[in-house]
């Protein structure tokens, strides 16, 4: 019978066709307007009712046949087309990719941020202040009575009249308590000069200064803090000591040391990372603020000993230099 | 302060050995940089006698010794030394002696000689730096002693790194007190008894300046040997504790200066005439010091005089022409207080530290004086004889300080120290200070030993108990505090996100020093406000930089010349401006050389331009948000290339500029390659505004493009200003995507493609909407900039 054949012919032809062209025109000859079953359905009405009623199951149900049969092709051809084309497409992922390579900030700076990061989270907010300061604010507030022995401790250059480069971050607490009320708690970071060069003193450096005024502060909070910071600071637990020392804007002042472990097996020695102190009674009444109702602390550090300690880094000079190839390091 | 353990054992009854005194010292304030032997390693040395020295029979530069080393034999021994000779006494090593760890003597055969041994010099022993002989021990030495022994060589030098408030240990005597307190020892101290006159002679003292001298103790002694030499013992205290022996006399006033504190001066009694006056010099004064140094003494320097003028510096140093010499037999010993602020002012101004001046600096005791004048006539006349006259005192009592009663309370310390301290443990503290103290109604009051400068107020006695209390027993509080809302402002552009947009674009964070050679500013016409420092460091580094620009470009050129051909630098900080007042301006800067990419595959190289650098600029801007965006306009500015250069403006005021450098200002810095550079005011830069969502349409946009052809003269920013002026509100975004110039154009012209993007809020546009504007733009466009569309 003539539907029988043509299904059978066209199911051949459909699983024979290569592309999705041959399988739309083979679409066209069967099932087109034109097409042989379409010709089939066109006799139907010539046809005696019971005839046309079963010969119509039989042409439609080959319609449908051939229908699904071109759709399951089509999936096959269109998979296997999408096969090739991404075989095409293949590339070598190993050759680099494209675009800028990233600069990176420099060491010290990274460890700056560090310091106000984790500073910041125990609740200090950064303040800054001129790097050109005077008398005034570099020495006379923060208690260096004139000419006294503790000024030969800041080798400081000066603009002859009367003005200098602040030799440490500590006017900026001056700054501070002047112009607000307490509490104070603060992280001033900045860059301070001394006229000192040589193996171990660049005449710029960067310091990180700390400020704490409230009612009942004492030297063990200072304690508790400066631990807290530097055991977060170098991600791990420290040994510390503290040493009395001498600083005109504390008292008690002490310097603080670290237990470094220089490799190579050889024994941790301390080493000094920061000058820190209970702030003296006359810094505070220089700012108007009542020693008495309030005391506080302050400590200073230096973000080059910090950064050399984090990094390895041996010669302070090279922060200075900006070679690519030892900035890039720390990117 | 140097010092040998041995002298302050006898100060102070401690029975620590030196490495643990040294932890002890450094833990209460008193940081100790060495503790090192006072000898070389070596052992087995004795005290022998060389008694005869004759030639060595095969060699001209070394001789035979006949060595006594207290046995009944005597031994031959061959010596190179110059000063062998027989008679002298000498440290011997014999055979199974031992000179550091790898030395060990053996018999040898020198020169076709047996030698049984070594005559040693006081270098090869680590007892001084002089190698030029033999060491001649005294004539007195016991042949046959250990070496060891005979010198006390059991002993370690400590040296402590002072803070100028602790004056009081700078001797022997303020050591000890402050170790009795760190380890509870007993202070032993020492009696100094009146050495009694046995003349009167006399010389007048005056105090015309009480302020700057209240105390001026003098004494004369007269007819000391001047061959007299300086016992053993006390040359090596001195070298112990860092000084040259040098003569009797002076050997005396250092060994006084050490033990007590007090520094003294010794006149040649034949120089002085009439009388001493303490007074400030006048104009026109001058004295030749002991160094040989002229200096001026006027009104500024305090003198000591005699009638006929300044005959030393007082504290600071001695005139050369009045000092004890070799020949010295009759003299003046001076031992006075002087006004600390007085002797620092001279010696800072001069530049001279001397032992003296660095005591008197800081504060000497001003209740010593006599004393040490009675201590050092003692010790004088013991090693060279000599009369001593009476001691000769001036003094402005009123004018000597004298230390007040300081009050301490309780509950004060343990607020501040943030711990329980108990009452006992304080008394104790300051007992062993040597504090007179009283306890009443919980505060203690005391008044500290003359010797300390440095106990006016309640927190120098809070800091006494802490620092022998120990730091290390202060436990540690756990951060603490109300918490507050950290302050972030929404009208701040962070520097963390500028310097991240700029590593994105492949720059590197420099730091250069804000100090720079003023040449350099002069290369990069930057030279006008600049802030000059009065002590630079050197001539390169003479005022404030006035622009970040040379310090990048110098960092840049120190890359090239290490092969790196693409350098990418930035750097935020100040610029230091001198107007009428001081500008501090915070800015950023850039420099940048070689390719727009790095080197990779599959892109085409391309040299920067200055729409590189340029759109790093826009970049940062875009930080800003919607806040109003620059304008770039040809400038004027001589460090840049004429052409390829912008100044940027922000609400009609310039806040930087940008492009090409001038390639001279390149040349004098030495750089061949072409450089880009940006410098912006970082305030401006990072102000912006809280943005406020706008509507967003949902309707398509419609796109024309057209093509104009323009003078070379008329600007992109011309034809955009023109365009948004005049095509309403419905234009959305106006983008330019090519320019060009070229062979078929008119000379002196350019083709610029514009596309235009209309879009409305409320519904979609139509064609008939965006013709008309399109032909108001053309129109406006051969009007205003005589652009004619291109077909």
């Amino acid at each position: 019978m003539a539907v029988n054949e043509i299904q059978q012919r066209a199911r051949a032809a459909i699983e024979a066709s290569g592309n999705l062209q041959e399988l739309d025109d083979l679409r066209v000859q069967f099932l087109g307007k034109k097409g042989e079953i379409t010709a089939l359905l066109k006799t139907l009405g010539a046809m005696e009712p019971e005839q046309r009623k079963s010969f119509g199951q039989a042409v439609n149900a080959t319609r449908d046949a051939l229908n699904q049969a071109i759709s399951a092709r089509r999936q096959t051809l269109e998979a296997s087309a999408l096969e090739e084309k991404l075989l095409s497409e293949r590339v070598d992922v190993t050759l680099p990719g494209r675009g800028e390579q990233r600069g990176g900030l420099h060491p010290v700076t990274k460890v700056m941020e560090r310091a106000i990061g984790i500073f910041n989270k125990l609740g200090f907010e950064v303040a800054t202040g001129p790097e050109v300061e005077d008398d005034h604010y570099n020495f006379e507030t923060l208690n260096f009575p004139p000419h006294h022995p503790a000024r030969a401790m800041h080798d400081t250059f000066y603009f002859g009249d009367g003005r200098l480069l602040r030799t440490h971050t500590s006017p900026v607490q001056i700054r501070v308590m002047e112009r607000s009320e307490p509490p104070f708690r603060i992280i001033a970071p900045g860059k301070v000069y001394r006229s000192d060069s040589d193996q171990t003193h660049t005449p710029m450096f960067h310091q990180v200064e700390g400020l704490l005024v409230g009612e009942g502060v004492s030297m063990a909070d200072l304690k508790g803090v400066l631990h807290t910071f530097v055991n977060a600071f170098f991600e791990r637990s420290l040994a510390m000591r503290f040493r009395p020392s001498y600083f005109p804007f504390t008292e008690p002042s002490a310097e603080v040391d670290i237990s470094w472990d220089k490799g190579g097996g050889s024994q941790p020695s301390w080493l000094e990372i920061l000058g820190c102190g209970m702030v003296h009674p006359n810094v505070l009444r220089a700012c108007d603020v009542d020693p008495e109702k309030y005391t506080g602390y302050a400590f200073g550090m230096g973000v080059e000993r910090l950064a050399m300690l984090r990094y390895g880094v041996t010669d302070l000079r090279q922060f200075f230099e900006n070679d690519l190839e030892f900035l890039r390091q720390f990117h | 302060m140097q010092f040998n353990v041995t002298w302050l054992k006898k100060w102070v009854a401690v029975d620590l050995d030196a490495a643990e005194l040294a932890v002890r010292l450094t833990a209460s304030g008193l940081e100790v940089e060495s503790v090192k032997p006072v000898a070389g390693d070596f052992s087995g040395l004795v005290v022998a006698e060389i008694e005869d020295c004759q030639p060595h029979p095969n060699a001209d530069k070394l001789l035979l010794c006949t060595v006594n080393d207290g046995s009944d034999e005597r031994l031959r021994i061959v010596c190179g030394a110059s000063n062998a000779r027989a008679g002298i006494r000498v440290p011997l090593a014999r055979v199974g002696a031992s000179i550091g760890s790898d030395c060990k003597i053996k018999q040898a055969k020198l020169r076709g000689v047996e030698s049984f041994g070594m005559l040693c010099s006081a270098k090869e022993l680590g007892l001084s730096e002089d190698h030029s002989g033999l060491m001649e021990l005294p004539r007195d030495a016991p042949i046959g002693t250990d070496l060891r022994d005979y010198l006390s060589l059991e002993d370690k030098t400590i040296e402590v790194d002072l803070t100028p408030n602790r004056a009081d240990c700078l001797s022997i005597r303020g050591l000890a007190r402050d170790v009795a307190a760190i380890c509870g020892a007993d202070y032993i101290g020492m009696d100094v008894p009146a050495v009694p006159a046995v003349s009167n002679d006399a010389l007048p003292i005056r105090l015309e300046s009480p302020q700057d001298c209240p105390r001026y103790a003098g004494r004369i002694i007269r007819g000391i040997d001047p061959r007299a030499s300086t016992p053993l013992w006390m040359t090596e205290t001195l070298r112990r504790c860092g000084l040259h022996s040098i003569s009797p006399v002076v050997d005396v006033t250092n060994y006084v200066l050490l033990e007590l504190g007090q520094p003294m001066h010794a006149f040649d009694l034949e120089k002085l005439t009439d009388e001493i006056i303490v007074r400030r010099g006048r104009e026109g004064e001058k004295l030749v010091l002991l160094d040989e140094s002229e200096v001026d003494v006027d009104e500024t320097v305090l003198a000591i005089c005699d009638s006929k003028g300044p005959v030393a510096v007082a504290g600071i140093m001695g005139g050369l022409e009045s000092g004890v010499g070799e020949t010295s037999t009759d003299i003046l010993f001076e031992s006075a207080y002087f006004n600390p602020s007085t002797i620092m002012v001279k010696a800072r101004a001069w530049g001279i530290h001397t032992a003296a001046s660095h005591r008197f600096e800081r504060g000497v005791d001003p209740q010593g004086q006599v004393a040490a004048l009675e201590r050092a006539t003692a010790l004088l006349i013991e090693i060279a004889g000599g009369a001593p006259g009476p001691v000769l005192l001036a003094e402005e009592p009123a004018d000597i300080p004298r230390n007040h009663p300081v009050s301490l309370r309780h509950d004060r310390l343990n607020a501040v120290m943030g711990c329980a301290i108990g009452k006992e443990t304080v008394d104790d503290i300051f007992e062993h200070l040597g504090m007179d103290m009283s306890w009443h109604d919980g505060s203690w009051t005391v008044t500290a030993p003359s010797i300390r400068f440095d106990i006016e107020i309640e927190e120098d006695l809070i800091e006494e108990v802490a620092r022998i209390y120990g730091y290390d027993e202060i436990p540690e509080a756990p951060p603490s505090g109300v918490l507050a809302a950290g302050k972030i402002s929404g009208r701040q552009v962070s520097l963390g996100q500028l310097r991240g947009v700029l590593c994105a674009a492949g720059y590197t964070e420099a730091i250069n020093y804000s100090f720079i050679d003023s040449k350099q500013l002069e290369v990069v016409h930057h030279a006008d406000h600049v802030l000059p420092l009065a002590n630079p460091l050197s001539s390169d580094m003479d005022v404030m930089r006035t622009t970040l620009l040379p310090g990048l470009l110098t960092s840049l050129a120190r890359n090239t010349r290490r092969q790196r051909k693409r350098v990418r630098l930035f750097e935020t900080g100040l610029a230091f401006i001198q107007g009428e007042k001081l500008n501090e301006s915070h800015r950023v800067a850039a420099v940048a050389t070689g390719d727009a990419l790095p080197e990779q595959w599959g892109v085409s190289a391309r040299a920067m331009d200055f729409y590189d650098i340029k759109g790093e600029i826009e970049s940062l801007f875009s930080l800003r948000g919607d806040a109003e965006q620059p304008l770039f306009k040809t400038g004027d500015l001589p460090w840049m290339h004429p052409g390829a250069s912008a100044v940027i403006l922000l609400r009609n005021h310039e806040i930087g500029w940008c492009g090409a450098v001038h390639p001279s200002v390149l040349k004098a810095l030495e750089i061949k390659k072409c450089v880009f550079a940006f410098e912006l005011d970082l305030d401006e830069l990072l102000s912006r505004e809280v943005s406020f969502a706008k509507h967003i349409s949902r309707f398509p946009s419609i796109r024309r493009d057209i093509a104009v052809l323009l003078r070379n003269d008329v600007t992109y920013q011309e034809v955009k200003n023109c365009i948004t002026s005049v095509a309403g509100s419905l234009l959305e975004k106006v983008l330019v995507f090519d320019e060009y110039q070229g062979d078929n154009l008119k000379k002196g012209y350019k083709s610029l493609a514009i596309g235009l993007i209309f879009k409305n809020v409320s519904s979609t546009l139509k064609d008939e909407n965006v013709d008309p504007l399109i032909e108001t733009v053309v129109s406006a466009l051969e009007r205003r900039v005589g652009a004619q569309l291109r077909g």
